[in-house]
């Protein structure tokens, strides 16, 4: 007979500040099957789980039902105090009575029986439980890197030092990402380009990194330590081991007029091209969208004048099957394109230009060779107005959220106009300065007191055009809301960081949680950042939210070090909700009937078929049968099968039957 | 205004709508008490023979939830679960059965503010309903003369 113990935690006040536990656990210790049922303080802390382990001794306990949080926090807690007390750990449930109940709901009998029906239908699913052994599948230790810039670049390296095979994955011709287009980083001002290219070529020659540039992931498939994972080489139009990286072929190229996306359309670049000149590889790709060649059919010059011939027109895509044991996800982040802002004039005039175009023109290796200079007619500009939290904090936008790097960045963009064109005036318009880290505050005001930037607190309405002039109409709201009108020479807006086109693409293929605005999510907010909810999958740099250089590397070491633990076992241990196809003693052997409708819906490719002989080696009876360790436990065949053949264990027919019969009935 | 508190059972996957439902008790956004959740892998998973257990059982109301197409954790099953549920309803409908009284919906795990307007909505209308006893009678005196027949 079940003997249930039941432990209601009040979670400091968070429960028993609406739920009244007291009446819970005597309520619930009258029921049936319940042998055993008290509430304590912190079910979670040290005292409370002894509490739990003592009773599974004293009171022999079959069964246990925590009620406390959800159990997509502390459901392993309690399920290895069980494992210690030495009753299985999945006999042990938990109800929810924080998130789903206390937290939810006001303080009154309604929430009280709420919170008992709640325990009530996990205790009748735990005595329905059974005790399941883990199950033990291997760890392929190959890693890869989605995304080469700055946390990409840092994961890898980590991983790879820790002696594991890594394979990364850029989608453009050369990693790098943002990082290589930004000019000086704050808080330092030290050159972007001197210190990432150094990690970049330590990518590109690391004995444990594969690279593959120009590459995109096609599909994802498996589980934690074992994914297959299939990626497309798109064809870069070239032998790579022969190519030298000569660039004659970029000189000659007749096409010199496609905007140079890593210039952010402020330079031109033709259309076989080096995205830049530090690039990994340094070798040149075909933009087939606009070779004249793939247009029209003909041209090849860039063919004709490679010493080497290593130019391929007609090499395909190459599609790559890998076997890879963790994903780390650093796809990084896209800034707001500024067109977004019709108010601020993007687009219509040309000296209006956005954060990261701003980044081109102060480096060195930029359209202007690091000179400020307006679009429209190449003149220093005299007047520069900044404008923060373009986008960013602007819920009627759509934006709420803030994008952490424009205060910094902006800050650092007065600095460097300042630093070059000494007689300018620079303006910032801001909402809050927002300089959290080490060193940033300092930074921000060396470029108020330092540099006499001129900060204006308030918000811009409109930018438009008089006399050849911009005028920024804003408001200063520390001199009462008073209006404000700026003559400006040029007008950079610092546009909210967004989601990555595509991200929410590989989100799906990778079967990983994202939020409203396309960010990756973390499987805890706090105290899981860096892993998702799908094991095995982790997240590094800005693909979370908008986070600048020094937290992106922080992330992706962290993610490292996951994957680094994750390789240090040769065999992993996972939960054991699988399916299973019901068997009987001969001669019924199973219900199943062979139909196989479960094979066609299972998105793991789990389900097999074994064959029934009889004694003359005959087949009288093919049923299907579950490969456990391929089974994530979806559940898509249970509720398929025709004969009720197949059940899932721990999501049991029976055990949510009960589930639903203990919410509805009276007891 | 009557006293009738209906009784909602909801059915809701683990990784997006269970998930965003804890998120709605981090967020402390509240919501009717009448929900009580019953958690499952996936909405692939849910047979919706279930629902009707549930109804002959005394719910007044049901909602499915799970993630949004596109975004299940098991890859198909919330389209699975999509399927049934468009046949279910038309089977269901044919039958008599009010299909007014199931919401079916997505609630990712991001949704927090989401899921707690999909529970008041759903129990304000199944409030307006009024309890749900022609099925749970009709199901019972089908029980009753099954007996008698025997």
């Amino acid at each position: 007979m079940a003997r249930i113990g039941v432990f209601i935690c009040h979670c400091g006040e968070n429960i028993s500040a609406t739920v009244d536990c007291g009446k819970v656990a005597e309520t619930i210790g009258k029921l049936k099957h319940v042998a055993y049922s008290t509430e304590y303080k912190y079910m979670c802390s040290d005292p409370g789980q002894t509490l739990i382990k003592d009773a599974i001794k004293e009171h022999k306990l079959t069964g246990v039902v925590v009620s406390a949080c959800s159990p997509r926090m502390h459901e392993p807690t309690f399920r290895k105090a069980c494992a210690e007390a030495g009753l299985n750990p999945f006999l042990c449930e938990m109800a929810n009575l924080r998130e789903h109940c206390s937290w939810v709901h006001e303080k009154n009998e309604l929430t009280t029986q709420k919170a008992i029906d709640i325990v009530r239908t996990q205790v009748e699913k735990v005595k329905l439980n059974s005790a399941l052994q883990p199950i033990k599948v291997p760890v392929t230790k190959t890693a890869m890197v989605i995304g080469g810039g700055i946390a990409g670049i840092q994961a890898a390296l980590d991983i790879a030092n820790t002696g594991h095979k890594v394979v990364m994955i850029e989608r453009s011709p050369s990693i790098g990402g943002h990082m290589s287009q930004l000019s000086e980083t704050f808080p330092t001002l030290d050159c972007s380009q001197c210190i990432l290219t150094p990690r970049m070529v330590e990518v590109a020659q690391h004995p444990n990194i594969t690279l593959y540039t120009y590459a995109e992931v096609e599909s994802v498939e498996g589980f934690i330590g074992n994914f297959k994972v299939k990626i497309r080489k798109k064809a870069k139009s070239l032998d790579e081991k022969i190519c030298t990286g000569c660039g004659l072929c970029t000189t000659k190229c007749p096409q010199k007029k496609i905007p140079n996306e890593f210039e952010q359309g402020m330079g031109m670049r033709p259309a076989i091209y080096v995205p830049f000149p530090q690039a990994v590889p340094n070798r040149p790709v075909i933009d087939k969208e606009h070779c004249t060649y793939y247009i029209k059919g003909k041209c090849k010059i860039c063919e004709v004048v490679c010493p080497t011939k290593a130019i391929r027109f007609d090499q395909p895509d190459e599609i790559l099957d890998l076997e890879i044991g963790a994903i780390v996800v650093a796809t990084g982040f896209d800034i707001k394109h500024a067109d977004f802002f019709p108010e601020y004039g993007y687009g219509k005039y040309k000296d209006i230009i956005d954060g990261l175009q701003f980044e081109r023109m102060a480096s060195a290796s930029g359209p202007t060779s690091g000179e400020i200079r307006r679009p429209s007619d190449g003149q220093v500009p005299k007047n520069i107005v900044f404008i923060a939290c373009a986008g960013s904090r602007d819920p009627a936008k759509g934006i709420a959220y803030c994008s952490k790097i424009c205060c910094m960045y902006t800050a650092k963009h007065a600095m460097l106009y300042k630093h070059k064109v000494h007689e300018g005036r620079a303006h910032v318009f801001y909402m809050d300065i927002r300089s959290g880290g080490k060193n940033y505050d300092e930074f921000v005001r060396r470029a108020i007191e330092e540099d006499h930037v001129n900060y204006i607190r308030g918000r811009v309405s409109t930018v438009f055009e008089r006399d050849g002039k911009l005028i920024v109409k804003g408001v200063d709201t520390l001199l009462g809301a008073q209006p404000v009108e700026i003559v400006a020479d040029m007008v950079v807006l610092a546009t909210a960081g967004v989601a990555n086109a595509g991200a929410e693409d590989l989100a799906q293929k990778l079967h990983v949680s994202y939020d409203q605005h396309k960010f990756f999510a973390e499987a805890h907010p706090k105290l899981k950042p860096v892993e998702t909810n799908t094991a095995g999958i982790f997240l590094a740099g800005a693909c979370q939210n908008p986070k600048d250089i020094p937290d992106a590397v922080s992330q992706a070491s962290g993610s490292a070090v996951k994957v680094a633990a994750l390789f240090s076992q040769d065999m992993l241990t996972r939960e054991p909700l699988v399916a299973v196809v019901n068997r009987y003693a001969p001669p019924m052997y199973s219900t199943c009937v062979g139909c196989f409708l479960c094979q066609s819906v299972c998105p793991y490719q789990a389900i097999e078929r074994e064959e029934f002989k009889n004694r003359e080696g005959k087949v009288v009876k093919t049923v299907a049968k579950i490969n456990e360790g391929l089974c994530q436990g979806c559940g898509t065949c249970v509720a398929l099968c025709r004969s009720k053949s197949i059940d899932l264990l721990g999501y049991s027919n029976n055990q949510v039957h009960a589930e639903v019969m203990a919410l509805l009935n009276e007891y | 205004m009557s006293d009738f508190e209906p009784k909602v059972v909801a059915f809701v996957c683990n990784w997006c709508t269970y998930a965003g439902a804890d998120l709605t008790g981090t967020s402390r956004i509240k919501y009717a008490s009448n929900v009580k959740i019953i958690r499952f892998p996936c909405t692939g998973r849910i047979d919706f023979m279930l629902l009707l257990k549930a109804f002959a059982n005394g719910a007044d109301g049901i909602i499915v939830s799970g993630c949004h197409p596109n975004d299940c954790h098991y890859t198909s099953g919330n389209f699975h679960a999509k399927r049934r549920w468009i046949m279910f309803k038309e089977l269901m409908d044919f039958m008599g059965v009010d299909m007014n009284r199931v919401t079916f919906s997505w609630v990712s795990a991001a949704e927090g503010a989401k899921w707690a307007d999909v529970v008041n909505t759903t129990v304000t209308k199944i409030r307006e309903l009024g309890p749900y006893v022609s099925y749970k009678e009709l199901v019972n005196k089908s029980v009753e003369e099954e007996v008698k027949n025997d």
